[in-house]
């Protein structure tokens, strides 16, 4: 009963969220461009697809994986758990000593990317675009790791507590240089893939993990510190998705210069 | 009627082995590093299968359609060849798909929270909550226009790279002039303003736009407005909290 009122409530919630949206291209199709939507049936049961379909995932979330995930972020980043690997006690803790988080972040960051809606969403429309050369698996865990690699910085960042901008700044330099030897391609997609990642399942799992860790390392303030966790795993996955892209171009340009030399040896 | 089981089976299939990791790696620190029991195993149980149903009623409803829609207003708005309407329709899905976004009034809310803490506003409940509704107002504005931008990169065919770089420029730049304590906020709302409906259909607008305007790769100038939607926020957010 009481999962029904809570599915209720969120199917009420993702309506309003979708309020908007419905009311803008119905009524642009219907003032502006005049013309009837083709297939106004289909269209329709889409939506309700998408509504019921977000609001069960984001029920199920609610019921299964948050609350155990939220109590993880914040048993691993407890002192006292940190302290029982080391034997003298009192001693000030080492950024090492939080190897656990470290460990939970990059797991954690690329396990909820996988499931990220919205990434699988781009996925495949990518593959569909580029006529299947970009692969719907080789995009998303390209992504994943790029997020995975972002937020176990973004921890490592929290327990050192240097300045945010540092990363992200070097991060930024990276990426631009990185964007001239990347293929053409991929350039576009790997900026939208940095902003796709963080949705639905990333941010309440990642900001329960900041926010616990800001609020129980010394000398941290849960305010300041326990924000930026978003900002990585939005900028890692730029670098990791033109990284993929060039990674394949080599291993195709190489097959291919084999093939030749082959079809070359065969000649003779 | 069998082949509807067969495919709806085959796309269940596909959402379980998408959730598999986060089970996995939930169960292992559960179990290994923190060496607790899994609490509540029906209510875990349920929870699981209502995400599975719910991730593959999604990827349905997307192809049938937020896929379609997106393509079908990109193909009638170049058609139709009018540069305003298509503008003023780019800004308002960028303003009216982020002003009621859970998370934002949520990134909101908290962004007052520290700027009271911080003494750069009263810390009263009237003067939080006008501070969270004019941050949650700016964002809505800057990823209006950032979608008005991208629309205008892929008509014009503009190179989105340029773009980008001069963009973290200015985030670099203000960087050094926004109060500190409105760092970490700005730079976390570029990523929580883009949703997962908003994702599917700016994305098949863009590539429709682009594969509808002759000499346009959809490839090469379809993506991109995500980026943009993803950047503007946190300079307009640093603007926002210099202003204030």
């Amino acid at each position: 009963m009481e999962t029904l009122s809570q599915l209720f409530a969120i199917l009420l919630s993702t309506i309003k969220d979708v309020i908007p949206i419905v009311v803008i291209i119905f009524g642009f199709q219907l003032f502006v461009i005049r013309r009837p939507i083709p297939h106004l049936k289909k269209v329709l049961f889409g939506f309700a697809y998408v509504i019921v379909g977000l609001a069960l995932f984001l029920l199920g979330l609610e019921k299964a994986l948050f609350p155990v995930g939220r109590l993880m972020a914040q048993q691993l980043t407890d002192p006292e758990f940190i302290r029982g690997s080391i034997s003298v006690v009192g001693e000030a803790l080492h950024w090492s000593d939080y190897y656990w988080v470290y460990i939970f972040a990059f797991a954690i960051g690329a396990s909820t990317t996988i499931a990220e809606p919205s990434l699988i969403a781009v996925a495949i429309k990518a593959n569909e675009v580029s006529g299947g050369a970009i692969g719907v698996w080789g995009l998303r865990l390209a992504v994943a790791l790029g997020v995975a690699i972002g937020i176990s910085l973004g921890t490592f960042r929290i327990v050192t507590g240097y300045p945010i901008h540092w990363f992200i700044i070097t991060g930024y330099v990276f990426v631009v240089i990185q964007t001239f030897f990347a293929p053409k391609l991929i350039v576009p997609l790997a900026y939208d893939s940095g902003g796709v990642t963080t949705s639905t399942v990333t941010v309440p799992l990642v900001a329960a993990l900041g926010l616990g860790l800001a609020s129980t390392v010394p000398g941290r303030s849960a305010l300041i510190d326990g924000f930026g966790l978003i900002a990585f795993a939005s900028l890692f996955p730029m670098i990791t998705v033109m990284g993929y892209a060039q990674i394949t171009e080599k291993v195709a340009a190489r097959a291919r210069r084999k093939r030749e030399h082959e079809e070359m040896e065969h000649e003779e | 009627m069998s082949n509807v089981f067969v495919a709806l089976g085959r796309s269940m299939a596909g959402s379980l082995r998408d959730l598999l990791p986060i089970v996995v790696v939930i169960g292992f620190f559960q179990v290994v590093v923190l060496q607790q029991s899994v609490p509540d195993l029906v209510g875990l149980l349920t929870g699981l299968l209502c995400v599975v149903a719910g991730l593959t009623f999604f990827i349905y409803g997307l192809e049938m359609g937020l896929f379609p829609i997106g393509e079908v207003l990109a193909h009638s708005f170049a058609r139709k060849g009018s540069l305003p309407w298509l503008l003023i329709f780019a800004f308002s899905l960028g303003f009216g798909t982020t002003v009621a976004e859970p998370a934002l009034i949520a990134v909101a809310a908290e962004a007052a929270r520290v700027a009271a803490e911080g003494g750069m506003i009263e810390a009263t409940e009237q003067s939080m909550k006008s501070y969270a509704s004019g941050l949650r107002y700016t964002v809505a504005v800057s990823v209006g226009l950032a979608i008005v931008i991208g629309v205008i990169r892929i008509l014009k065919g503009w190179p989105i790279h340029y773009m980008i770089a001069i963009g973290y420029v200015l985030v670099v730049i203000m960087t050094f002039f926004a109060p500190a304590e409105i760092i970490g906020i700005a730079y976390d709302s570029g990523g929580v303003t883009t949703s997962t409906i908003t994702v599917p259909l700016v994305t098949a607008l863009g590539v429709g736009l682009a594969s509808s305007i002759e000499g346009r790769n959809p490839m090469i100038d379809g993506f991109g407005l995500i980026a943009f939607a993803s950047l503007t926020p946190m300079i307009f957010v640093m603007a926002y909290g210099m202003v204030i």
